[in-house]
């Protein structure tokens, strides 16, 4: 098993896809959580082998789309100032800020790198004594544990140098949000399968419960994402509101518990604002009392940032499933990739980035005529 | 003073201690350099210095009558008829990678936009731009590694120059070449010419080249290395054309941007809608598990030794054959085809059978978060 191939055959899809059609007897609308699952979906035309009735809402699980702008403007701020080195992830840097974004920062002479992984960030501290390294730690609890190991590691190492520009946020605050806002549609979940691989799903039975919405742990690959639907569709035909596991290769109910314990030593929970949606209480982390040392917001005082943002853009209707990203006036037009208005346009797990690359600018019926010309190849 | 040379030069390579930094330590120069290690200012002033690079080094490396005459300007013979002419910088990093180096890419680079016009390579320049302390061990690796891949491809470097920049005001070494080809006798290919109907094939697998450099730049290790394609093409281009040389009617390198912005240009500039099944894609195992670690999509990931043809359909399957007879196209593979319906735009059929838009890149594929 390369586990490359497996999970993106074509016929067990069909195959699945009936199923689905089959069980399915009434319309319902099902959140995937996570933007891995919203591309995965997209980029596979999952969503074109579900019956009609069958809706996926694209949720807020991209974590480069729900970083509050005043955050991004502080890192461009701090990333600006010279004699530093300013470390992200890759799709950090295209991300509007009010003013600019990242990569013009760099170009304008500040030292901005790509890193893979939060300990590079921790080793060019160490390899650069007389400089200042910021890392700019955003995520959900995917990405955490790693975040949580550069601070460890740096205090270890006593690496003076070394800061965390961080705002994590948290699933199951977020689900709550959702399921409590006004016109909520969402009648059932899929789980970010790879939140679930670090915090387990021990969180959800008390949401399912208190929300009696059923909660299916899900995976990123064609397969995956069919069963989660299809176990969705059947708890809501049965009336039924249980957390299920669909991705059992990856997840286990307690999760990982080696994380959780640096999880719960590095960071505690905090009220965080999320872009385009507001602030959700207790839906964050911030580093605890024993770590606030490396607290780059606390390090490097930013002041007079004024955020403004685009008034055309509707990233957070589309954030919390309330619309598709085409029903957006903006779509395609004054927001595309290359100029994007808001966050959900540029990240590679942006819903709008999905929709716009993967072609859903066309009409069905060009995509239906598309596939026909193949068919007769 | 070579000791020195090697020990500077191992210093400075980069990933210097990973298995696959070239090795240094037994080069010797033809014709010891008498002067320094490293390049100095000095080598790009126009004086003895820098002569000593060209009659110890460029000579003997490149060898052949136009360039011996170090005039200011080669003087060609060339063939009547029209002539193609096109010109390509290199700024790689790291300069030494599995498959090849920034020499074998200079070379080919120019090479294969020559023959993807339809024309015989034949000429080329090469201009350096090297940074002050860069080792001479290491620029004797280049020009050898260029010299071995214009014999490859049957091509001479006629003309060309060095510039020296201070420290810290470029990256080791950046090369530009030019070159001329005599456009081959009725054969007329262009981005514009795709036809609906034409089908569509590539030579091999996709992302290699990319694939390698990335694996090299952030430290991933596979079960198999993951080696650039990087190869002159013109040879199995040549192959083609004399099989089904008025049938073939676009032919392109996907070099930077991949094959996904290469078949969109060509969608644009014919002014035809394209469509590929995803399925036919040839992808190395290796080079599909890196992008999947990287959240890349091999489709828009540089080769630097593929060609793509859009042939009439009656042409493929002899296309296809030639192609697959040939060392550099064993994995050739039909893709897909042109339509006229959705002109402008490539759609991929995905292995679920459902139909996705692979829309062009905007600047660099940047990896995710997670």
């Amino acid at each position: 098993m390369k586990y490359l191939t497996e999970f993106r055959n074509g016929e067990i899809a069909q195959r699945i896809a009936r199923e689905i059609h089959s069980v399915a007897t009434r319309p319902w609308k099902i959140m995937e959580v996570c933007g891995g699952q919203t591309h995965s979906i997209i980029k596979n035309g999952i969503d074109q082998m579900l019956p009609a009735g069958i809706e996926m809402i694209h949720g807020p699980g991209c974590p480069v789309c729900v970083t509050p702008l005043e955050l991004i403007d502080k890192a461009l701020a701090i990333a600006a100032q010279p004699g530093l080195i300013f470390c992200s992830f890759g799709d950090m840097l295209r991300v509007p800020g009010t003013d600019a974004d990242l990569f013009q920062i760099k170009g304008a002479g500040g030292d901005v790198r790509v890193v893979y992984s939060p300990l590079d960030a921790v080793d060019l501290a160490a390899k650069n004594p007389g400089k200042q390294v910021v890392f700019f730690g955003v995520g959900f609890e995917t990405t955490a544990p790693a975040n949580a190991m550069s601070v460890h590691v740096a205090k270890r190492r006593g690496l003076k140098n070394f800061s965390l520009l961080v705002s994590h946020v948290l699933v199951p605050p977020a689900i709550a949000a959702i399921l409590e806002s006004p016109g909520n549609k969402v009648q059932a979940f899929l789980l970010a399968g790879h939140v679930n691989s670090v915090m387990g799903y021990w969180e959800y039975p008390p949401v399912a419960e208190k929300y009696k919405i059923p909660l299916v742990v899900t995976g990123f690959e064609p397969l995956d994402l069919l069963d989660g639907i299809r176990r969705a569709v059947m708890q809501l035909e049965a009336g039924t509101h249980e957390v299920e596991n669909a991705y059992e290769r990856i997840v286990t109910f307690d999760g990982n518990q080696h994380a959780q314990k640096m999880l719960a030593e590095v960071f505690e929970v905090t009220d965080r604002a999320w872009r385009g949606i507001g602030v959700i209480p207790r839906s964050g982390w911030r580093l605890s009392e024993a770590y606030r040392e490396f607290d780059a917001e606390d390090r490097f005082h930013i002041t007079g940032i004024h955020t403004q943002e685009s008034a055309l853009c509707r990233a957070g209707d589309v954030l919390r499933g309330a619309i598709k990203p085409a029903e957006c006036a903006a779509f395609g037009k004054e927001c595309t990739p290359r100029h994007p208005l808001g966050a959900t346009m540029v990240s590679s797990e942006g819903a709008c980035a999905a929709y716009y690359n993967y072609g859903r600018f066309l009409s069905a019926e060009q995509l239906a005529t598309a596939g026909s010309a193949l068919t007769h190849a | 003073m070579l000791e020195i040379a090697h020990r500077e030069a191992n210093e400075l390579a980069p990933n210097s201690n990973s298995k696959d930094a070239p090795d240094f330590s037994n080069w010797t120069c033809p014709l010891p350099l008498v002067g320094y290690p490293t390049i100095v200012m000095g080598h790009g002033g126009g004086g003895k210095l820098g002569n000593e690079l060209v009659e110890h080094l460029f000579l003997p490396a490149f060898r052949n009558a136009a360039l011996e005459n170090l005039g200011d300007a080669a003087v060609l013979s060339l063939p009547s008829g029209k002539l193609a002419m096109s010109t390509d910088s290199f700024v790689v990093q790291p300069l030494f990678f599995p498959g090849g180096s920034i020499g074998e890419l200079a070379v080919n680079g120019t090479v294969n936009d020559l023959a993807v016009s339809g024309a015989i390579p034949k000429y080329l320049s090469a201009s350096f731009i090297l940074e002050e302390g860069f080792p001479l061990a290491q620029l004797a690796a280049i020009v050898e590694a260029m010299a071995a891949a214009a014999a490859t491809a049957g091509v001479q470097i006629v003309t060309g120059d060095t510039k020296v920049v201070e420290r810290g005001h470029g990256d080791g070494c950046y090369i530009n070449t030019a070159g001329v080809g005599a456009m081959r006798e009725g054969i007329e290919v262009g981005p514009r010419r795709a036809k609906p109907g034409d089908a569509i094939l590539v030579s091999g697998t996709i992302g290699d080249h990319g694939m390698a450099i990335m694996s090299v730049r952030e430290g991933l290790e596979f079960e198999s290395q993951i080696r650039s394609d990087c190869a002159a093409l013109n040879g199995m281009i040549a192959a083609v054309l004399d099989a089904a040389g008025g049938d073939v009617h676009v032919m392109r390198d996907p070099t930077r941007g991949g094959l996904s912005s290469t078949l969109n240009e060509i969608a644009q500039a014919s002014g035809v809608g394209i469509a590929i099944d995803e399925a036919r894609l040839p992808v190395r195992t290796e080079v599909q598990s890196a992008c999947e670690l990287l959240g890349l999509d091999p489709v828009y990931v540089a080769n630097e030794g593929k060609a793509v043809f859009f042939v009439a359909p009656l042409a493929a399957e002899r296309v296809l054959q030639t192609l697959r007879a040939h060392p550099l196209g064993q994995n050739a593979a039909v893709i897909g085809h042109v339509t006229s319906e959705h002109k402008g735009i490539l759609v991929a059929r995905t292995q679920m059978g459902a139909n996705r838009v692979i829309a062009p890149q905007i600047g660099e594929q940047l990896p995710r978060i997670c």
